[in-house]
């Protein structure tokens, strides 16, 4: 059942609490609910639970043999989580932890404010795209400057205006989807703008923007400012031969740049890995603090949705071996990685169970690589992932294959490309 | 009587009192202080669309005791004023004000060497509490400072303020007491015939007294009246605003000594809970130059690299360049022309905010002497501003406004934790905000770290229908088909 009421106390204890109803947070309640461990609430601070999927209504979501568009499988998720016993609160925001040894948060909502106090906590807060603020992008501050997640919600969620023509900064798979919403919305892509020298997107994919809709994809080039007083007017690129150009537009897309929402893993003081900037776990979630658990794109920002489901799946393994009295495993060594490479999730072993495989984001595209996993000094493992070049922003993996040989004592296990 | 606040159509063909040029921090004051006196007749004009559009909005929003103003100068009297005038009224009103204290803080021996005499300043503009740090005790205080600190002098009177909210009470204060507001109204013209004429983009505007507190544009209007006294140079100071989760790294306004080669840059909390870096300092020509850099951007992260290193970290949440009006002399230039009933008020710099209130007491003192007949003093209507600072309770940690009222409890913009309550009683209000960025500068909603990416719709829909009825997805959501998408 979903709630929107007031709770029925001010001051309540719940078995598991999951802060975030998207695909994370929604697996992780559908599986502990229907495992009995008791009650599990679902905090979710939107009107509606389901997280970034409700949004991309395109499809590429669900399984093979199911598959789905965004908004159907946030509904289906959802369905599922409320089916299994657990009780999903929208509108409620998790402000703070409680100070002290124990797991309580607050939380408001329109029923006031309310603290809850939890055996298990799961952080499945999920991930959002820096804005052009972050990314430091000089020029004016007119209108008309969003992100993917801001355009997709006021176009299919709102049916609102969006302006005439669009220049989508990015050329990966959501800088696609970004101007797929664009001519959705009616408006015109001027270009696709990536300082990468080409699409981080399948091919067949760039190509039909690129032929089919006619919209240029300008590689090595990045914006340099954005113009216009009142609505945006313009903006100015550079390539990376020197060339500049003033691009018409009064609409800009900043996609991708994806990083965790992590405010509420700080708050709580948890390690947080410095690469991904999300809550450091080990293989099987365990965050550092005791009993509190991390899935989803708060991890590794960003995933696709069923990789978060699943994660959400895995970690609610954890938390019933925990309830179970099952110890925290101890820290263990840090798992890190070496330039090209940016992170690594899990980044954390410890003694609790190997992840199915380990994510990875490069900096800069790796043909046929060679990745290398040393502690020490010591070669632990090395393995050829991908046969054909590994881009920027998009998934590369390692097996777990090599976690018995690590040495819990020893130093940090450094991932490298051979 | 309350007075009409109107953006488009015909001016009002009455003649007022006094008209004011510009609805800036202080035009703003001065309509309020003038309307203490209900027989006058006031406006205030202003050529954009909101008040406080111009300096008033991208400042470094502290709260200044005047420490190190120039002793003697009408800038240092007004700012020490001012400072005690606003402390009040913002108590008051509901104004965010903390007392953080500032720290100029000595990089090197010259820096350092530099201190006492600083102090000594301080005791001559009326701030003797002032005291010298040693490293020691220095990083005790700011224990996230750079390293390479040789040590600082402590002034504890800076305070942190919200110019937003200020400028707000003013302009709401004044528009409740009967003041008429007139946005979108650009001075293109003047001439007199006993009253002063000002041709406007609406039309004509009559005035027995002219006040002048065009800010940037205050030589221009100037000149509009036969005066050639000074010409404003728009300094540009380029700012970055840090998350609030930066906020722990600083304790006070860390400014730089001033030295000849300028005052440099600081790192500053704000009430809202971020932190500021900057300003830069370039003299330009172009008064719509409200652009960011690339080179100013790195500039200040590399001048915030060495005070404070952990905020290179965080991520920023705006980026601002406001421009200061300077005129070539280090004072304000305020000045009558009794011959014209008329007040220049120019040449208000980045102390303008502090001393906005002593400003409008001497400008009304000056429109007094000129023979302007304020008539009876009524002290108008208190008001009490809607809180946007952190050190203050917000309304969604007041278990009883939502427990009266539940929109209180629903938030809008998370980032920021704005409710729908705090949005509804924006657009209600006597000033409105007519754009997003305008709903923004009196909430907050929408300028925190996601920048919209989460919010960005909502609150659009919220400003776009005044909240009549609820938002479309809510609708949806009670309908049991929260995810039919509007299009595509």
């Amino acid at each position: 059942m979903t709630e929107t009421g007031p709770a029925a106390a001010a001051s309540r204890r719940v078995d598991v609490l999951v802060v975030g109803a998207g695909p994370a947070g929604l697996a992780a309640a559908a599986r502990l609910a229907a495992a009995g461990a008791g009650r599990v609430e679902v905090l979710e601070r939107e009107p509606a639970a389901g997280g970034v999927p409700r949004h991309c209504a395109h499809g590429g979501f669900g399984t093979w043999r199911r598959p789905s568009t965004g908004p159907g499988y946030a509904r289906l998720l959802t369905e599922s989580a409320e089916r299994a016993g657990a009780v999903i609160r929208t509108r409620t925001t998790v402000l703070d932890w409680v100070a002290g040894p124990c797991r309580a948060l607050t939380a408001v909502g329109p029923g006031g404010p309310e603290t809850i106090e939890a055996r298990a906590v799961v952080l499945a807060t999920g991930a959002r795209e820096r804005p052009r603020t972050a990314r430091l992008v000089p020029g004016t501050r007119p209108a008309g400057v969003c992100t993917t997640g801001e355009l997709q919600q006021a176009v299919h969620l709102f049916g609102q205006h969006i302006g005439t023509r669009a220049v989508v900064v990015g050329a990966e798979s959501v800088s696609y989807a970004a101007a797929d919403t664009v001519r959705a919305a009616g408006a015109e892509v001027v270009a696709l703008v990536t300082e990468h020298s080409r699409a981080q997107t399948g091919r067949i994919r760039a190509g039909a923007a690129r032929l089919g809709h006619g919209v240029p994809l300008l590689t090595d080039t990045v914006v340099v400012e954005l113009l216009g007083h009142g609505r945006l007017s313009g903006v100015r690129v550079r390539h990376r031969d020197g060339r500049t150009a003033v691009l018409a537009c009064d609409t800009a897309v900043f996609t991708g740049d994806f990083v965790p929402d992590h405010e509420c893993a700080r708050r709580g003081g948890l390690v947080l890995d410095p690469g991904t900037r999300g809550p450091a776990v080990d293989g099987s979630l365990h965050t550092s603090r005791p009993g509190v658990f991390a899935a989803g794109n708060v991890l590794h920002a960003v995933e696709p949705a069923g990789t978060a489901a699943a994660e959400g799946a895995l970690a609610a393994r954890a938390v019933l071996d925990f309830l179970a009295g099952t110890p925290w495993p101890d820290p263990g060594p840090p798992l890190t990685v070496e330039a090209p490479l940016r992170w690594i999730a899990p980044n954390r072993v410890t003694t609790a169970g190997p992840p199915a495989r380990h994510v990875l984001r490069t900096g800069a595209p790796l043909t046929r690589p060679v990745l290398r996993v040393h502690q020490d000094g010591r070669l632990l493992h090395s393995e050829r992932p991908a046969l054909g070049t590994v881009l920027p922003n998009r998934t590369l993996t390692l097996t777990a294959r090599w976690t018995e040989r690590v040495d819990p004592a020893g130093g940090p296990v450094r991932v490298s490309v051979g | 009587m309350t007075g009409t606040v109107t953006e488009a159509g015909p001016l009002p063909r009455r003649t007022y009192d006094v008209v004011i040029v510009g609805a800036g921090v202080v035009g703003c004051a001065l309509a309020r202080e003038l309307a203490r006196h209900p027989r006058l007749g006031i406006a205030l004009v202003e050529a954009q669309d909101d008040i406080g559009q111009g300096t008033s909005k991208a400042n470094t929003a502290i709260l200044h005791t005047g420490f190190d103003a120039a002793p003697g100068t009408l800038e240092a009297r007004l700012v020490r004023e001012g400072c005690e005038r606003l402390g009040a009224y913002a108590a008051a009103c509901g104004i965010p004000v903390e007392r953080v204290g500032a720290l100029l803080v000595a990089w090197d021996e010259e820096q350092r060497a530099a201190l006492p005499r600083l102090a000594d300043k301080a005791g001559r503009n009326g701030c003797p509490d002032t005291r010298l740090l040693g490293p020691g005790e220095l990083y005790a205080r700011e224990p996230h400072l750079g390293p390479g600190a040789l040590g600082a002098l402590h002034v504890p009177g800076e305070s942190i303020v919200c110019p937003w909210t200020t400028t707000l009470a003013y302009a709401t204060q004044a528009v409740r007491a009967g003041a008429d507001l007139h946005l979108n109204t650009a001075v293109r013209g003047a001439s007199r015939d006993g009253e002063h004429r000002l041709t406007t983009s609406r039309g004509t505007l009559r005035a027995r007294h002219l006040v002048n507190a065009a800010g940037l544009h205050a030589d221009s209007v100037d000149r509009l009246l036969g005066h050639d006294d000074f010409t404003v140079t728009p300094r540009r100071g380029q700012l970055l605003v840090y998350d609030k989760l930066a906020r722990p790294l600083v304790r006070h306004i860390l400014l730089p000594v001033p030295t000849a080669l300028g005052k440099g840059v600081l790192v500053a909390p704000t009430v809202y809970g971020n932190v500021l870096l900057g300003p830069t300092a370039e003299d330009l020509d172009d008064k719509r130059a409200t652009g960011s850099t690339a080179d100013g951007l790195a500039g200040l992260r590399a001048k915030g690299r060495r005070i404070l290193p952990a905020l290179l970290d965080e991520e920023v949440t705006a980026v601002y360049a406001g421009l200061r009006a300077a005129t070539g002399q280090e004072d304000y230039r305020i000045a009558a022309h009794p011959e014209q009933a008329y007040v220049t008020v120019g040449g208000i710099r980045s102390t303008g905010l502090t001393a906005s209130m002593a400003v409008a007491a001497h400008v009304t003192g000056l429109l007094a002497a000129m023979g302007l007949d304020l008539g009876p003093v009524r002290e108008p209507d208190p008001v009490t501003m809607p809180n946007l600072g952190e050190a203050f309770p917000r309304p969604y940690q007041r278990p009883e406004l939502i427990a009266a009222d539940p929109e209180y409890g629903t938030l809008v913009c998370h980032c920021e934790r704005v409710s729908r309550g705090e949005i509804r009683d924006a657009l209600a209000s006597a000033i409105p905000p007519r754009s997003l960025e305008g709903l923004r500068r009196r909430t907050r909603a929408r300028s925190g770290r996601c920048q919209g990416f989460y919010c960005g719709p909502a609150v659009r829909e919220l400003l776009e229908t005044g909240l009549s009825g609820q938002t479309r997805e809510v609708r949806r959501t009670t309908a049991g088909k929260p995810f039919e998408g509007g299009r595509g």
